[in-house]
C-alpha cells in the first residue's frame, strides 16, 4: 500500500498548522481522540461575528499521515463556511478526495468528529445560534 | 562516492535481509544444472543433491553447535515452530498437556499454543521484566508435573533483547522438561550453542540470515535425552520421518552457504554493527529530545535499535522518511490495527507504542546511511512535532496523564 499523492502532500504541505486561542470567544476548538489509541485531533475554527462564517481553522494532529491528511483537509474546507454548512462536511467525501483505503476510513471519521467537537465548543461559548448583533458586542 | 548512499535504504533486517550474492551464487548450479531429487537412490542427479544437502545440514549444525544429524529441513522458521510445539505436545501428550511459553514470542509461537489450547493443552504466558526478559525462577515455579515443553525465544524480533537461554536450559534439564527455543533473530548474530544452554529443540530460517525465504531448519536433539516427534505433514517419511517432502535443494544450500558464512563473520559483524548502532542511537538523540529506548541497553541484538519518539506517530514518521525502509509498533502499521503486544508486554504504554520506530542494521548496513537516516528522522520527528497537539501541550507544561481524552 503506497501512500496516494495527495496524503504526502498534506504531509509535506500540511495547511493551517497552528493554534488559536481557545479563550477567545470567536475560536471553537475540538479535541478528539486519545492517545492510546494513535490518534488525537485539535481542529480550531475562528468565526467571524459579522458574517457569521468561518474565516479561519487550524489544526494539530498526532496520528498517521492519513488523519494528518483529514484534518489539513478538514481546516481548508471549513474557511469561509458557514457553521451549518461546516456541519454537512461528510467524512465520505475526504475519503473520496484523499483516496483513503478502507482501513483508513477511520481517519475521516474523526476528522468529522472533530469538526463537530469544534462547532459545539464555538456554539456553547455563544449559547447557541446567536445573532450577528450579539456577536458585534463581543470582543470589542 | 563513500558519501553516496542508494535509496531506498533498508533498514529493516529484522523483518526480513537481503540475499547475500555469494549464497545466491552457491545456490544457482543447483537450479540448473545439478537439479535431481535428493532423494533419488539410483542414479548420480541424485548423489550429487544428497551430498550438498548433507553438506548443508553440517553448516547449519556448526553455527548451533550440533550435529548435522540432528538437522531436519523445513519450509522456514514458522513451520519448524510448527512442528517443534505441535510436534512435541502430540508425541508426549500421555506425560502431560502442559506447556509454557512467553507473552513475547513470535505469532508462529502464540498461535500455535493457542490452537493447542483449543484442542485441550493448558498454555502459560510467561510475563517479561521492563526489558523483555523473562525470569529464569519463573520458568522454574511455573514448572508442574504436567508440562512437557517450555518454549522460549532466544532474542525478540521487535527489541532485540536477549533471552537467557542457558539458565532456562538448565532449570528444564534439572526438572526434565524438554526445551525449545525460536532463535530466528539470534543466529549468526550472537553465540549460540545447544549444548552449553541444554536446548533440545531450535527453529532458525535463511531469511534473516542472509539466505533466501522459504527454507529453515529444526534442531532436534538425538542424546541425552532423544527428543520426538509426531510430525504435522506426511508423506513418504523423509527427514527421519519427521517432515515429508521434497527437499528444497537449492534453498537448502542456500541455508548451508548463509550459516557458514553468518559463522565466520558473526563476531567482526558483531562488533561493527555495534558502532554503526551507537552512530545513530548518538546522532539522534544529540539533536532530538523525549526518545526512549526500547529493550534492554545491552543484552540486546547488535543490529537492532527501537526507539520511542515521544508525541509522534510512527506511521506518519515512516511516510516521513519515505526513502528509508523501518518498521513501527504502532497500531497503525499493523494488518490488525492494535499496537505491539511486545511493546505492550514490557510496559511502554499504548501511546508510546503507537511512537515507536524499530531500525534493523544488517550486514550491508554502511556508515553513509546512518548518517543519512539520522538526518531524516530528526527532520521527521521535528516536523511532527510542529504538528503534534500532545507536543504543544507538554510544552505547555501540561501533564498528558493527567488529560482526559474523548476517545472515539
Amino acid at each position: 500500500m503506497a501512500y496516494s499523492d495527495k496524503v504526502l502532500d498534506h504531509y509535506y504541505n500540511p495547511r493551517n498548522v497552528g493554534s488559536f486561542d481557545r479563550a477567545d470567544p470567536l475560536v471553537g476548538t475540538g479535541v478528539v481522540g486519545a492517545p492510546e489509541c494513535g490518534d488525537v485531533m485539535k481542529l480550531q475554527i475562528r468565526v467571524n461575528p459579522l458574517t457569521g462564517l468561518i474565516e479561519d481553522a487550524k489544526f494539530k494532529t498526532f496520528g498517521c499521515g492519513s488523519a494528518i491528511a483529514s484534518s489539513s483537509l478538514a481546516t481548508e474546507w471549513l474557511k469561509g463556511k458557514s457553521v451549518d454548512e461546516a456541519l454537512d462536511i461528510k467524512n465520505t467525501s475526504i475519503v473520496e478526495e484523499l483516496c483513503l483505503p478502507p482501513v483508513k476510513v477511520h481517519c475521516s471519521v474523526l476528522a468529522e468528529d472533530a469538526i463537530k467537537a469544534a462547532i459545539k465548543d464555538y456554539q456553547s461559548k455563544n449559547s447557541g445560534a446567536a445573532s450577528v448583533a450579539e456577536h458585534a458586542t463581543v470582543g470589542a | 562516492m563513500s558519501d553516496s548512499v542508494k535509496l531506498p535504504i533498508f533498514m529493516d533486517n529484522n523483518s526480513t535481509t537481503r540475499c547475500d550474492p555469494r549464497v545466491v551464487e552457491a545456490m544457482i548450479p543447483y537450479f540448473t544444472e545439478k537439479y535431481g531429487n535428493a532423494a533419488s537412490r539410483n542414479h548420480s542427479y541424485g548423489w550429487e543433491a544428497e551430498e550438498a544437502v548433507e553438506h548443508a545440514r553440517e553448516q547449519v549444525g556448526h553455527l548451533i553447535g550440533s550435529s548435522g544429524k540432528e538437522i531436519i529441513f523445513t519450509s522456514g522458521a514458522t513451520e519448524s515452530n510448527n512442528l517443534a510445539i505441535k510436534g512435541v505436545a502430540s508425541m508426549y501428550k500421555k506425560k502431560g498437556n502442559h506447556i509454557i511459553t512467553t507473552a513475547i514470542e513470535h505469532k508462529a509461537v502464540l498461535d500455535t499454543c493457542k490452537r493447542l489450547e483449543r484442542d485441550g493443552f493448558e498454555v502459560t504466558y510467561l510475563p517479561v521484566g521492563q526489558f523483555g526478559q523473562v525470569s529464569p525462577s519463573q520458568v522454574a515455579a511455573a514448572i508442574t508435573d504436567k508440562t512437557i515443553l517450555v518454549s522460549v525465544m532466544a532474542a525478540n524480533n521487535e527489541i532485540g533483547t536477549v533471552e537467557p537461554l542457558a539458565a532456562i536450559g538448565a532449570i528444564c534439564k534439572e526438572r526434565g522438561v524438554l526445551f525449545h527455543t525460536d532463535a530466528v533473530q539470534a543466529v549468526g548474530k550472537i553465540p549460540v550453542d545447544v549444548e552449553a544452554m541444554g536446548i533440545d529443540l531450535l527453529s532458525l530460517t535463511a531469511h534473516k540470515v542472509y539466505g533466501p525465504k522459504g527454507i529453515g531448519a529444526l534442531y532436534v536433539r538425538r542424546k541425552n535425552p532423544r527428543v520426538r516427534l509426531d510430525a504435522i505433514q506426511d508423506g513418504g517419511g523423509h527427514e527421519r520421518g519427521m517432515r515429508s517432502g521434497t527437499l528444497a535443494v537449492p534453498l537448502i544450500v542456500g541455508l548451508g552457504a548463509a550459516c557458514e558464512l553468518a559463522d565466520k563473520l558473526r563476531e567482526t559483524e558483531g562488533q561493527k554493527l555495534l558502532s554503526l548502532r551507537k552512530r545513530l542511537s548518538d546522532a539522534i538523540t544529540a539533536e532530538l529530545t523525549d526518545v526512549g529506548l526500547n529493550g534492554h541497553p545491552t543484552e540486546r541484538l547488535p543490529g537492532n535499535l527501537n526507539l520511542s519518539f515521544a508525541f509522534v506517530e510512527g506511521e506518519a514518521m515512516m511516510m516521513g522518511i519515505k526513502d528509508v525502509a523501518v518498521s513501527s509498533g504502532s497500531a497503525c502499521t499493523s494488518a490488525s490495527l492494535e499496537p505491539s503486544y511486545v511493546l505492550q508486554a514490557i510496559g511502554v504504554g499504548d501511546e508510546l507504542a503507537h511512537s515507536s520506530i524499530r531500525f534493523g542494521l544488517g550486514r550491508f548496513t554502511t556508515e553513509a546511511e546512518i548518517d543519512f537516516v539520522a538526518k531524516q528522522v530528526i527532520t521527521a520527528v521535528n516536523h511532527l512535532r510542529e504538528m503534534s497537539p500532545l507536543y504543544e501541550m507538554h510544552k505547555q507544561g501540561i501533564d498528558l496523564s493527567t488529560v482526559e481524552w474523548a476517545g472515539h
